[in-house]
């Protein structure tokens, strides 16, 4: 007897055991069986994709994703959001705690998911029409109704603390270039990214390459933004374990960094630089 | 732009915000954490250290009554039920509490609505300056398409948290501030013409206009406002055998999708 709670999927069908109503025999993903085919027959992005989109991807959307998954797996211990992991494993917290550190400093306008989505949005409003990208830029559409989130504060999948493009990010987008469509995001990106530069006044940033591959991919922006998400997480569990084995002395403590000024009182130096 | 920025905050972190003098002291905004807000109840300090100013006791009461009001102990409620899923799966305590607490920004009830909702009593409040009548305004914001947060409801028809809070506002003489009476104003209109009905988001908006909150202030304090109703769900989720929260049979799953198909060799 079902129970009256029902949930609805469109992608996800679980038969039960014979014996147990709560345990899934077969698994079907958008029609095809999880455990008995996909895991033996399909490829990890295969399948994510799947996932995702609902249709099995073509061998070069798949290596698509499989560079743009290497591409995002460590952002490097200089990213927000592993830093953030850093300071949860370097303090021996739990692995989830790291992770879940890693998604919200990870989660934001400045080089984090919601940057993908707003990109998204802008690719979508705008396509590959670079004059209308340049327009944008000049005179940004500024949202009139207060959100959870902040105004956006530069144009998104550029870094405005940025001088001239970095290198990896040049290289990822040549790597990205080889195997993405001919008329889609990238490729527009490869070719316009110096003007775009021009209008901006910095450069452009990995998450904007990262972004015009997963409109590539045919992702919509909620889409997009989890997929970034979870690419980036391998490198925040990694760099999280380091500092957890390295340890809190060797680990920078930042109080001297912290300068009061609207100190009530005389600070007295010798304090400075206690560790907790 | 250019990394410049970045080198003038690289080694050093100017702030008048606070500081912990390790083995000292510590400042918050200014003052003495210890020795002058050491007595304060930690909602006060709360609301201190978004503010950076006391907001007097009859706001602080105000707004403790918000939270207050809001900490269902019902694991049906969303961010509640997260906690209790995290609660039966043995995630830590503090985990299961952060899983609540981040779904608390949702778009259906939490952060968004009540930011939204607060905006548009400001918004409300220039254009009335303006001369021009508020049920105008109303009608304008619907014709264009935007959702009037703090007005419906998604699962019940009516709130009852709303008439304990307006009972607490009268106590604390806070209920016929300007933008309070513009959400019973606006609340009438919309029942009038449309048959909405008004929840607690209008009326804490409202009084948080009332008492001058900007946008951020107000997400920012409501942030933690249901977490005492989910630690009761923690426990309870805890207390029962694992796994065993309201458990999902296979069947439970209303299947919507392709029909089964072969994997094959494409």
């Amino acid at each position: 007897m079902t129970s009256e709670f029902v949930y609805h999927s469109h992608f996800w069908l679980e038969e039960p055991e014979p014996d147990n109503p709560f345990a899934a025999c077969h698994c079907y993903c958008h029609g095809y069986d999880v455990y008995g085919q996909v895991i033996t027959r399909a490829g990890w992005f295969e399948y994510l994709l799947l996932l995702f989109q609902g249709q099995r991807p073509s061998p070069e959307q798949c290596r698509l994703l499989e560079t743009l998954a290497k591409v995002l797996a460590n952002p490097g211990p200089r990213d927000a959001s592993v830093r953030a992991a850093m300071n949860a494993g370097v303090s021996g917290t739990t692995p989830s705690s790291a992770l879940i550190a890693a998604l919200a400093a990870g989660s934001g306008q400045y080089g984090g998911g919601q940057e993908v989505t707003v990109w998204l949005q802008w690719w979508q409003a705008l396509g590959a029409d670079l004059p209308a990208w340049q327009a944008r830029i000049a005179n940004p559409e500024v949202e009139e109704i207060p959100d959870i989130w902040l105004p956006m504060e530069h144009c998104p999948g550029f870094d405005p603390n940025g001088d001239s493009t970095p290198t990896p990010v040049c290289q990822a987008l040549d790597a990205l270039a080889t195997q993405a469509p001919a008329q889609g995001a990238v490729t527009w990106l490869s070719n316009e990214y110096q003007a775009l530069e021009q209008a901006t006044g910095y450069p452009l940033a990995m998450v904007g390459v990262a972004s015009a591959a997963l409109a590539d991919l045919g992702l919509e922006p909620d889409q997009a933004t989890m997929l970034y998400l979870i690419l980036r997480l391998p490198g925040a569990a990694v760099h999280a374990l380091e500092q957890k084995r390295l340890g809190w002395k060797l680990f920078p403590y930042y109080g001297p960094a912290i300068q009061l000024l609207n100190d009530p009182n005389t600070p007295d130096p010798a304090r400075e630089g206690v560790s907790p | 732009m250019s990394h410049q920025r970045l080198l003038a905050t690289e080694s050093t972190w100017p702030t008048h915000r606070g500081k912990a003098y390790l083995s000292e002291r510590v400042i918050m905004h200014g003052r003495d954490l210890h020795h002058e807000l050491g007595d304060w109840h930690w909602h006060r300090l709360w609301l201190y250290s978004i503010l950076g100013r006391d907001p007097g006791e009859q706001v602080a009461a105000m707004l403790n009554f918000f939270w207050v009001a809001t900490s269902y102990p019902d694991p049906s409620i969303w961010p509640n039920h997260v906690t209790a899923l995290a609660a039966s799966a043995r995630a830590t305590a503090s985990t299961s509490l952060v899983a609540g607490i981040a779904v608390s920004e949702a778009s259906i009830y939490g952060r968004r609505p009540e930011v939204k909702a607060l905006d548009f009593f400001y918004r409300a409040g220039r254009w009335c300056d303006e001369g021009k009548e508020l049920e105008a305004f109303v009608d304008a914001e619907k014709a264009s398409g935007r959702i009037l947060y703090g007005y419906g409801r998604p699962l019940a028809k009516t709130d009852e948290r709303i008439a304990h809070t307006m009972d607490k506002a009268q106590e604390l003489g806070l209920a016929h501030g300007r933008f309070v009476r513009m959400a019973f104003d606006v609340h009438r209109h919309l029942e009038n013409r449309f048959g909405y009905s008004m929840n607690v988001a209008a009326v804490n908006a409202a009084l948080s206009a009332d008492m001058g909150l900007s946008c951020q202030e107000y997400q920012l304090f409501a942030s933690l406002a249901f977490t005492a109703g989910m630690v009761p769900c923690y426990l309870d989720a805890r207390d029962q055998a694992e796994g065993c929260f309201l458990p999902v049979r296979c069947d439970s799953v209303v299947y919507h999708g392709p029909d089964k198909r072969e994997w094959g060799a494409e």
